[in-house]
C-alpha cells in the first residue's frame, strides 16, 4: 500500500517523497545494553548463581581431601583433586553394622523405585481410563475420597497402614514398601490419567465401541499407544518421588533393606566417629544423582510433570 | 419393510428429560436426516439408537430385531463421527480393519473387504498413511470407510460434514448422496445444517428439545411447516414474520398497522377463524419491480440495507413498521432509500395462530 | 412388532454392567476406604485411647490433647512450623512470581535459566538438608568464609543457633522449592491473554501496573493453587528437618511431623503420636476444606 501511494506521489512532486524519507522508517534500531536488561539479565545471571553454589560446593567438597578441607573454604576449588572420597562413600562407608557404603542403599532404591513406579502406574492409568470414560454408579464416590485424601497428612495414615501390612505379612518388606508407594501415588497419578483420558475426543471412545471393542481392548489398543507421553511424564513424576522418599522408606523397611535416602542420613548424621565432610558430600551428591539425571534428560516433560503433578491437569 | 423402528423412546438425566417419548420408523433404503439447532436432542437420539446411551423408557428395533439392551457391536449400525474419530496410531488400513479384528473375521475376508470399500471410496492410495498424514476430507472418507467395511444393515452419521470447511462440505456432501444411490442402506443422518437436510433427505425430523416437531419431505417442510418453530428453523435467510389479526369467514384476510392481505386463496387446513396470528413469506417468494405488479398482493417499501451475496442479493425493508426481507437478483442495482414495489401471492404463505404457534 | 416379544436378550443386571471397569476400580477403591477413609477415622479413634507400644481401644477421653498441648516440645513444633509456614509461603509466591516475571520477558536463554531454578526441587530434602547443614557448617561455611576475608565478629550460623535454627531451615527449603513456584507461576503467565499485553500497550498502561492491576488478578486461580500446594507442603515438613539438624539444637528445630514420628515409633506412646497427628489433620482441614469449598462447592451451584 505504502509503496503504491509513494509512487502516487512522484508523479505529483518530489518534495512529499523526501519527507516521508526524513522520519524514521524500516526496523526500529535495537539497543542490547538496554537498562532494563543489564538489570534483567543481571538480576537473573545472580539468582542462577545462587542457585548453582550448593551444587558447586557439593562437588568441589567431594574432591578434596580432609586436611585440605580443614585449611582452606568450602568455596575454593580443590588443589589436588582426588576420588578417594567417591570410592569411599559408595563401597566402604559405615551405617551402623553394615560398612558396605552407599551401594546398599542404592540396589535397594532400585529394587524398591523399579517395582513402584510399573505398579503406581499400571494400577493407576487403567483407574484414570475406567474413570474418564466407563463411569459405573459410585465411581465419582471414591475418586472425590482419594483426591481429599491427598491433602491428607502421611502422619495420620502411617500408623494403620504399619498394621494392614502387618497383617499381611509384608511389613518390613520391600513389597511392603512398593504397595505404600502405590497408595500413596494413587490419587495424583489417577487424576493425572484421568484428565488425560477425557480430554481424548469421546466419540474416539465411541467408534471403538461400535467397532466391539471392549474395556480391555479399547485401552491395550486405542488408549494406551496414544497416552505415552503422559506415560512417561507419570514415570518421570514416579521415579523422581519414589526415588526421594525418606518417611515411608525408614518406617516400612528395616536397615537391611533400607533405601539410599534413609542410608545416606545415616552416614552423614552418625554421631560415631570423625566427620569426613568429603565422603559426606560424594555419598549426598551420589544419592541426588538418579533425580538429576531423570531431570536433565527429561528437560520439559519434567517442567510437564510437576505441572500435571500440582495444578489440576 | 422397516429397517430401523423407534418406540416411545425416552431418556432422562436426573430430572432432566432430554428425550420425550419419541416414535419413528424408518423404511428400509430410506435416508432420514435428524436437524434441528444444538442442544435439541438430535445427536442423543443417534448415540441411544448407536446403544452408546441407554435409554430411560421405550424400545428399539432395527431389522425387526428388538436391540434396546444390545451392545453397539451387536446392532448392525456403522457410525461416522464430526470429529472422524480416527485411531490416531493406526495406518487406514488399521482402522478400517479394527472392527473386523476384533470380530475375529479370517485375515483373507478382512483384506479383500478392506481393499472393495477402498476402491468404492477411492482411498487406495491413502491405506498405509496415518490419519495424521490426511485431510480433512480424506479422513472423513476413511471413517465413512471403517462405517462401510462391516457390511452393516444401517448407517448412523453425527454431523460428519461440520468439521469441514464450506467447498469440501459441498463435496462430499454429493459423494454422501451418491453413496446412498449407490449402496441403498439405510441411513440416519444429524445435522444442524438445513442445506444438507434439504439436500439429502428422503424424510426429515426437525427436532427441538427432545421432541419431533415434524417427520416429512424436504419439500412438504419448506413449503408447509407445522408451526412457527420449523418455519422459523428452515430457510436461509429465514421468513418473515409479521404479527396482526386474522379476519376468519368468507373473505379471510390477515391485517396489520392497516395493510390488509387477502387470504381467500390461502391453502388452510381448517376453515380459518378470527384471532390474533403470525403471518409468514419467506424473502425468495417476494418478487420486486415490474414482476410484482402481476403478485395478488403488493405494496411499496422503503430500501433499509442491502446485502449483495454475489448471485442475489438480499434487501431490507420497512413494511408499515415490520422489518422484512426480500431477494432480488444480484444484478440489480437496487440502493438504500430507493422505494420499490413489491409483491406476492398469499397461497405460497403460511399463516399461524399467535396463541398455538401452529400453522392453520 | 407391536409388543416386545422380539426380545433376544434380557437386561443385564446392574451389578453386572460395567464388570470390568468395577474390577479395574477394585485398588482404587479399596485405597480410598480402607487406607485413606478407615485409616483417617481410625487414628482418630485412637487418639483417645491411651495406646503405649501397642494400640489398644482403652479410651481415656481428652487426656492425650491435654498432655500434647502441655508438652513444651509440641508448643515449640507447633511454633516453628507457623513462623516456617507463613515466611515460606510470602518468600515462596514473591520470589517464584518475580521469576517468572522476569523469564516472561522475551529473555534469551530461558530454557538455561528455568533449568538452574528447577533443578534443586528434583533433589531430596535430605540432600537438600545435607548439603545447607555443610554450607551452613560455622567452621568451614558461609560464617568462617567471611570471617577469613576479614570481617572477625561475623556471625552467622543458624544451625547452631535455637533462636534462628527455623530461618536456616528455611534458607535450604527455599533453594529446593521455589523452582517449582516459579514454574506454576510461569505457566500461568503464559496462559494469559496475549491480547491482553497488546491491549494494555495500546493504552500505554506501564508494565507494571499491568502485572498489578490486571495480570496478578487474572492470575487468581494459580495463586490459589500454588497456596495449598505451598501450604500441604508446609505440613508436611519433616525430611528435611532430619537431615539439616535433626530437630536441633536442644529441640529448637523440632516440628509436628517428628514429633508424631518419634512419638510412635521411638518413644513407644502411639496415643501422644495419633493425638498430634489428628492435629495435623486438623490444621490442614483448615486450610484445605474453605479453599475445596470455594473452588468445587461454588461451582456445583452456579
Amino acid at each position: 500500500m505504502a509503496d503504491v501511494q509513494t509512487l502516487n506521489t512522484v508523479a505529483v512532486g518530489i518534495d512529499p517523497v523526501a519527507d516521508r524519507l526524513s522520519g524514521p522508517q524500516g526496523a526500529r534500531p535495537k539497543r542490547v545494553l538496554s537498562r532494563r536488561n543489564i538489570f534483567l539479565y543481571g538480576t537473573l545471571i545472580f539468582v542462577a548463581a545462587y542457585y548453582l553454589v550448593p551444587l558447586y560446593v557439593m562437588i568441589v567438597t567431594s574432591l578434596k581431601g580432609m586436611p585440605e578441607i580443614r585449611l582452606g573454604n568450602i568455596f575454593s576449588p580443590p588443589v589436588e583433586i582426588t576420588f578417594e572420597p567417591w570410592v569411599k562413600a559408595w563401597a566402604t562407608a559405615c551405617t551402623g553394622l553394615n560398612c558396605d557404603g552407599l551401594s546398599r542403599g542404592f540396589w535397594n532404591s532400585v529394587r524398591i523405585t523399579v517395582p513402584s513406579v510399573i505398579f503406581s502406574i499400571a494400577v493407576a492409568s487403567v483407574n484414570g481410563y475406567a474413570l474418564a470414560n466407563w463411569r459405573f454408579k459410585g465411581a465419582n464416590t471414591f475418586f472425590t475420597i482419594l483426591i481429599v485424601g491427598a491433602f491428607i497428612p502421611y502422619q495420620v495414615m502411617i500408623y494403620p497402614i504399619v498394621i494392614l501390612l502387618r497383617e499381611i505379612g509384608l511389613y518390613g518388606t520391600l513389597w511392603g514398601l512398593v504397595i505404600v508407594h502405590s497408595i500413596f501415588g494413587m490419587p495424583i497419578l489417577t487424576l493425572l490419567f484421568r484428565n488425560y483420558f477425557t480430554s481424548v475426543p469421546e466419540e474416539l471412545f465411541k467408534a471403538a465401541r461400535v467397532d466391539g471393542a471392549g474395556f480391555w481392548a479399547i485401552y491395550f489398543k486405542i488408549m494406551l499407544p496414544m497416552a505415552l507421553p503422559i506415560f512417561v511424564v507419570a514415570i518421570i513424576l514416579q521415579i523422581t518421588g519414589i526415588w526421594n522418599d525418606f518417611l515411608f522408606g525408614v518406617i516400612y523397611t528395616k536397615p537391611d533393606t533400607y533405601p539410599m535416602t534413609v542410608q545416606l542420613n545415616n552416614i552423614v548424621n552418625s554421631v560415631q566417629g570423625v566427620k569426613e565432610y568429603n565422603v559426606n558430600m560424594a555419598a549426598t551428591i551420589l544419592t541426588g544423582l538418579v533425580p538429576l539425571l531423570v531431570y536433565f534428560v527429561s528437560g520439559k516433560l519434567f517442567v510437564r510433570g510437576i505441572a500435571a503433578g500440582a495444578v489440576k491437569g | 419393510m422397516t429397517s430401523v423402528s423407534i418406540r416411545d423412546l425416552s431418556l432422562k438425566f436426573g430430572a432432566l428429560e432430554v428425550l420425550k417419548s419419541l416414535s419413528i420408523d424408518i423404511e428400509d433404503g430410506e435416508f432420514l436426516v435428524l436437524l434441528g439447532p444444538s442442544g435439541c436432542g438430535k445427536s442423543t437420539l443417534l448415540n441411544c439408537i448407536a446403544g452408546l446411551l441407554d435409554i430411560s423408557g421405550g424400545q428399539i428395533f432395527i431389522k425387526g430385531r428388538n436391540v434396546t439392551w444390545e451392545e453397539p457391536k451387536d446392532r448392525g449400525i456403522g457410525m461416522v463421527f464430526q470429529s472422524y474419530a480416527l485411531y490416531p496410531q493406526m495406518t487406514v488400513k488399521g482402522n478400517l480393519s479394527f472392527g473386523l479384528k476384533t470380530a475375529r473375521v479370517p485375515r483373507d475376508e478382512i483384506a479383500r473387504k478392506v481393499a472393495r470399500t477402498a476402491e468404492v471410496l477411492q482411498i487406495e492410495p491413502l491405506l498405509d498413511r496415518k490419519p495424521s498424514q490426511l485431510s480433512g476430507g480424506q479422513r472423513q472418507r476413511v471413517a465413512i470407510g471403517r462405517a462401510l467395511v462391516r457390511d452393516v444393515d444401517v448407517f448412523l452419521f453425527d454431523e460428519p460434514l461440520s468439521n469441514l470447511d464450506a467447498k469440501l462440505r459441498a463435496e462430499l456432501r454429493v459423494e454422501i448422496k451418491r453413496l446412498h444411490q449407490k449402496l441403498r442402506n439405510t441411513m440416519i443422518y444429524v445435522t444442524h445444517d438445513q442445506i444438507e437436510a434439504l439436500t439429502l433427505a428422503d424424510r426429515i425430523a426437525v427436532m427441538r428439545s427432545g421432541a419431533i416437531q415434524q417427520l416429512d419431505t424436504p419439500h412438504e417442510i419448506y413449503n408447509r411447516p407445522v408451526n412457527l418453530y420449523v418455519a422459523g428453523f428452515m430457510g436461509s435467510p429465514g421468513m418473515n414474520f409479521i404479527s396482526g389479526e386474522i379476519d376468519g369467514g368468507d373473505s379471510p384476510a390477515f391485517r396489520f398497522a392497516g395493510q390488509s392481505i387477502d387470504l381467500s386463496t390461502y391453502p388452510a387446513s381448517a376453515p380459518i377463524k378470527s384471532g390474533p396470528g403470525i403471518f409468514g413469506i419467506r424473502p425468495e417468494h417476494i418478487v420486486s419491480g415490474d414482476a410484482a405488479s402481476v403478485e395478488p398482493y403488493q405494496a411499496t417499501v422503503e430500501i433499509d440495507v442491502v446485502e449483495p451475496m454475489g448471485a442475489d442479493t438480499l434487501v431490507w425493508a420497512m413494511l408499515d413498521g415490520s422489518e422484512f426481507r426480500f431477494r432480488v437478483d444480484g444484478q440489480t442495482g437496487m440502493r438504500v432509500g430507493d422505494h420499490v414495489r413489491i409483491g406476492f401471492d398469499p397461497a405460497r404463505a403460511s399463516v399461524f395462530d399467535t396463541a398455538t404457534e401452529l400453522r392453520l | 412388532m407391536s409388543s416386545s416379544s422380539g426380545t433376544a436378550t434380557r437386561r443385564p443386571s446392574q451389578m453386572f454392567r460395567n464388570l470390568n471397569a468395577k474390577i479395574a476400580s477394585i485398588p482404587m477403591i479399596l485405597t480410598a476406604l480402607c487406607v485413606f477413609l478407615g485409616g483417617t477415622v481410625w487414628t482418630i479413634v485412637y487418639s483417645f485411647t491411651n495406646s503405649k507400644l501397642l494400640p489398644r481401644l482403652k479410651f481415656v477421653g481428652l487426656d492425650q490433647y491435654e498432655r500434647l498441648w502441655s508438652a513444651p516440645r509440641w508448643l515449640t513444633s507447633i511454633e516453628n512450623l507457623f513462623v516456617y509456614g507463613i515466611l515460606s509461603l510470602i518468600f515462596s509466591l514473591v520470589i517464584g512470581f518475580l521469576l517468572a516475571a522476569m523469564l516472561d520477558q522475551k529473555i534469551r536463554f530461558e530454557g538455561v535459566f528455568r533449568t538452574i531454578f528447577l533443578y534443586p526441587f528434583a533433589l531430596s530434602f535430605v540432600v537438600t538438608g545435607l548439603t545447607w547443614q555443610w554450607i551452613l557448617n560455622p567452621d568451614f561455611g558461609v560464617q568462617h568464609l567471611v570471617r577469613s576475608a576479614g570481617w572477625e565478629s561475623f556471625t552467622f550460623n543458624p544451625l547452631y543457633d535455637q533462636q534462628i535454627v527455623i530461618y536456616g531451615i528455611l534458607i535450604a527449603a527455599l533453594w529446593q522449592g521455589t523452582g517449582l513456584i516459579m514454574c506454576l507461576m510461569l505457566a500461568g503467565l503464559r496462559g494469559i491473554d496475549e491480547d491482553i499485553w497488546k491491549a494494555a500497550r495500546v493504552d500505554g498502561i506501564p508494565m507494571w501496573k499491568t502485572y498489578l492491576f490486571i495480570v496478578i488478578p487474572m492470575m487468581r486461580p494459580v495463586f490459589i493453587t500454588t497456596l495449598v500446594i505451598i501450604a500441604s507442603g508446609i505440613v508436611r515438613l519433616y525430611d528435611l528437618v532430619v537431615a539439616q539438624t535433626s530437630g536441633g539444637p536442644g529441640g529448637a528445630s523440632e516440628v509436628p511431623a517428628k514429633y508424631v514420628y518419634d512419638y510412635m515409633f521411638l518413644a513407644q506412646n502411639l496415643g501422644q503420636g495419633f493425638a498430634a497427628s489428628t492435629m495435623m489433620l486438623l490444621s490442614v482441614a483448615i486450610i484445605v476444606v474453605p479453599w475445596a469449598y470455594l473452588e468445587f462447592g461454588g461451582r456445583k451451584r452456579g
